[in-house]
């Protein structure tokens, strides 16, 4: 008895697991879930669990399985758990990525093995250029576009200097390019710190502040954020230098930041006060499932992209085999954006709005993020014409 | 020259907080001869407690002052339950056992206070630049930090030099096997100076927390630095980790401040933006190297023998 029942249970690792994954959607999450910045990974997961559920957990009716793996920020790490997802695990699409230098370590795995490739945060400069791909979409955006976005918006207020600080890695140097490709005042000074272990920013502060620039940006993500803000505003700049960010103040970092962060304004795709129907029930459906948390704009992102994958199954009636007809399918960007409806370009990368977001009080009396306006309608990232893609 | 000045200023608060956490760390290994990667751990409670503490009392130097208290207690508690088990054992067993603490810490935290970390608001009284010397204005609270830090660091040569238990530390530093046959109760004095050194961790770590925010594994990174502090100033010493403390934070922030502008004299101004970041951050370690080679006991190592 004892012997059969051993078997059986062989039998059902041999084949049950087998048979239950051929027949199922088989995705792999990538994103950070450990150490500070785990908060924005979680994040990431709560969406795309709730997209999911939006999704009956089923695509063309058959179930999703979804395996999750916490990249460390690292992209020795990121790459090493593509690897296992692509190799190992064989999954139909890869999603998720918080960071540029993870994505771009991790980018040839999954591309060489024909996998799709979902970045639902990440947008490093050479993936809208010469690195993109057919197996490679965003549900985010390009890198520069947000920081071009600011860029515009300090023009429209008549700034005439700014002082660049950010992180020394891809993606703080595609924020500052960025800023600086739009902005037609002058650039005093621009500055890098180490990423991610330097936490205190004194000594540029202190340049900036001797720098005699009329305004200041930044792009800090995740906790850096908190301590940016907090530091600006313990030297008393917040009274001398107006900031603009990019990326530094969200949901997750807003509790953290409290008052400091009122008057800070932000550039965005996507705030939780979109007035389109899918984002409505995105947000109330994201805070009764998760009372304590707001969503940010990286679960709207990884929320996406389960629609994107999703979309892309049911228009090949689950075989997927069919490659070409998927991404077909999936550049023509067919589902309820939470951001609203918006284009791909050539490059496989959103062309769409950004808005200004400002911090108020809501009727909570909780801070909460908000859209001011909009700064730029449709726009497309500059380095489309460098991908070969047409 | 006012640039200068104020970044001295930073170089010099950063080094004390350094210093704190230093002192603590090169008294544990120099005088019990324990290696303990939880040092950084000890700094992080600090930073909870100080964060719990404050909102509790909404007062913030009475909150600092419980948090104190809370991680000295802490510090008895874990030297009496694990750590006074490790005494005498091979430096790896101490590596293994402290590390295993720094996973309990994490976990625990993330149990009682959550993942997504907290704020420590300061009182507005120290959110003001204070002017120290025409044109040149100072955030209130790093000047706090300073001031704070170097009175400890006065506290602690006086109690070191002048007093009895600051006799028998020194004696335990420069050799543990004998200050036990002459009589002297050396579990507790153990007992005392691992409280000694929590208390000085936390200190660093609550002072710290308006600046940074306060989150799980807060005190992994500045950990190696502490202990690059240690190394260069000699282990044991507490001369050593103060002034090597300074060194070190000086390089530190001059590095950050002036070596960007420099490296843009001989490279293009793009390659030196990306360059000096990491160029700054390896000077510490160069210094480490430096003085390992010239002077492998560190620059002012404690007496022995």
């Amino acid at each position: 008895m004892r012997t059969a029942l051993w078997l059986a249970g062989v039998a059902w690792l041999a084949f049950g697991n087998s048979a239950l994954s051929a027949d199922s959607i088989k995705i792999g999450f990538v994103s950070t879930f450990s150490g500070p910045t785990a908060v924005i990974g979680n994040d990431m997961r709560n969406s795309f669990e709730l997209a999911l559920e939006h999704l009956g957990r089923k695509m063309d009716g058959k179930p999703v399985e979804v395996i999750y793996e916490d990249d460390q920020q690292k992209p020795d790490i990121g790459k090493q758990k593509t690897e296992k997802l692509v190799q190992s695990d064989k999954v139909d699409f890869i999603a998720g990525y918080i960071w540029s230098n993870v994505l771009l370590a991790s980018l040839k795995t999954a591309v060489d093995s024909q996998t799709f490739l979902i970045s639902a945060n990440a947008g490093p400069s050479q993936l809208a250029g010469e690195l993109c791909s057919p197996y490679v979409f965003s549900t985010s955006w390009q890198n520069d576009q947000t920081p071009q976005a600011m860029g515009l918006y300090m023009n429209q207020k008549g700034v005439k200097s700014v002082f660049l600080i950010g992180p020394n890695y891809a993606a703080g140097k595609d924020m500052l390019a960025g800023v600086k490709s739009t902005f037609k005042g002058e650039v005093v000074g621009e500055e890098y710190t180490v990423w991610p272990s330097q936490l205190d920013f004194s000594a540029e502060l202190t340049k900036a502040r001797n720098s005699k620039a009329e305004s200041i940006f930044v792009f800090y993500p995740g906790a850096a954020g908190v301590q940016f803000l907090n530091q600006y505003v313990q030297a008393g700049l917040k009274q001398q230098i107006p900031l603009y960010t990019a990326f530094t103040i969200d949901e997750l970092s807003l509790p953290l930041q409290k008052d400091n962060a009122l008057g800070v304004p932000g550039a965005q795709e996507w705030v939780n006060d979109l007035p389109n129907e899918q984002n409505k029930k995105f947000v109330e459906d994201y805070r009764k499932k998760y009372p304590d948390l707001r969503p940010t704009y990286y679960g709207a992102q990884a929320y996406d992209a389960a629609q994107l994958i999703n979309s892309a199954v049911v228009a090949v009636k689950g075989d997927l085999t069919k490659k070409d007809a998927m991404k077909a399918e999936m550049e023509k960007a067919n589902f309820k954006s939470l951001r609203g409806p918006f284009k791909y370009g050539n490059n496989h990368i959103p062309i769409q709005n950004f808005y200004l977001q400002d911090v108020v009080k809501d009727a909570e009396g909780q801070l909460s993020l908000k859209t001011v306006a909009t700064i730029v309608k449709d726009d497309q990232d500059r380095f489309h014409d460098k991908c070969p893609m047409k | 020259m006012l640039l200068v000045v104020e970044q001295v200023l930073n170089g010099l608060q950063f080094g004390l907080l350094l210093f704190l956490l230093a002192a603590g760390l090169t008294l544990v290994f120099g005088i019990m001869d324990l290696v303990n990667l939880a040092h950084g751990s000890l700094y992080m409670m600090g930073a909870y407690f100080a964060a719990t503490f404050v909102a509790w009392t909404g007062n913030f130097v009475l909150g600092a002052i419980l948090a104190l208290g809370a991680t000295l207690v802490l510090g008895i508690v874990l030297e009496v339950v694990a750590l006074r088990h490790l005494y005498g054992r091979d430096h790896l067993d101490h590596v293994l056992a402290t590390f295993g603490l720094i996973l309990f810490f994490n976990e625990a935290v993330r149990l009682i206070w959550g993942p997504a970390g907290l704020a420590l608001q300061l009182p507005d009284w120290l959110t003001v630049p204070v002017p120290i010397l025409p044109g040149i204005h100072y955030p209130a609270y790093r000047l706090a930090i300073i001031v704070v830090a170097l009175l400890v660091a006065l506290l602690l040569y006086l109690g070191v030099m002048r007093t009895r238990i600051g006799m028998l530390i020194r004696a335990g530093a420069s050799n543990r096997e004998m200050i036990g046959p002459l009589g002297i109760n050396i579990k507790l004095l153990y007992t005392l100076v691992f409280g000694l050194g929590a208390a000085l961790a936390g200190l660093a770590g609550l002072m710290q927390a308006p600046i940074l925010t306060v989150q799980i594994g807060m005190g992994e990174n500045i950990l190696i630095l502490a202990f690059v502090v240690i190394v260069i100033g000699g282990i044991g010493s507490i001369r050593g980790a103060f002034l090597a403390a300074i060194l070190v934070g000086l390089i530190d922030t001059l590095g950050r401040a002036f070596l960007p502008n420099l490296l843009r004299q001989i490279l293009s101004s793009a390659a030196a933006s990306t360059a000096a970041p990491a160029l700054s951050s390896m000077l510490i370690y160069l210094l480490m190297a430096i003085v390992l080679v010239v002077r492998p006991e560190g620059l002012f190592p404690a007496a022995r023998r």
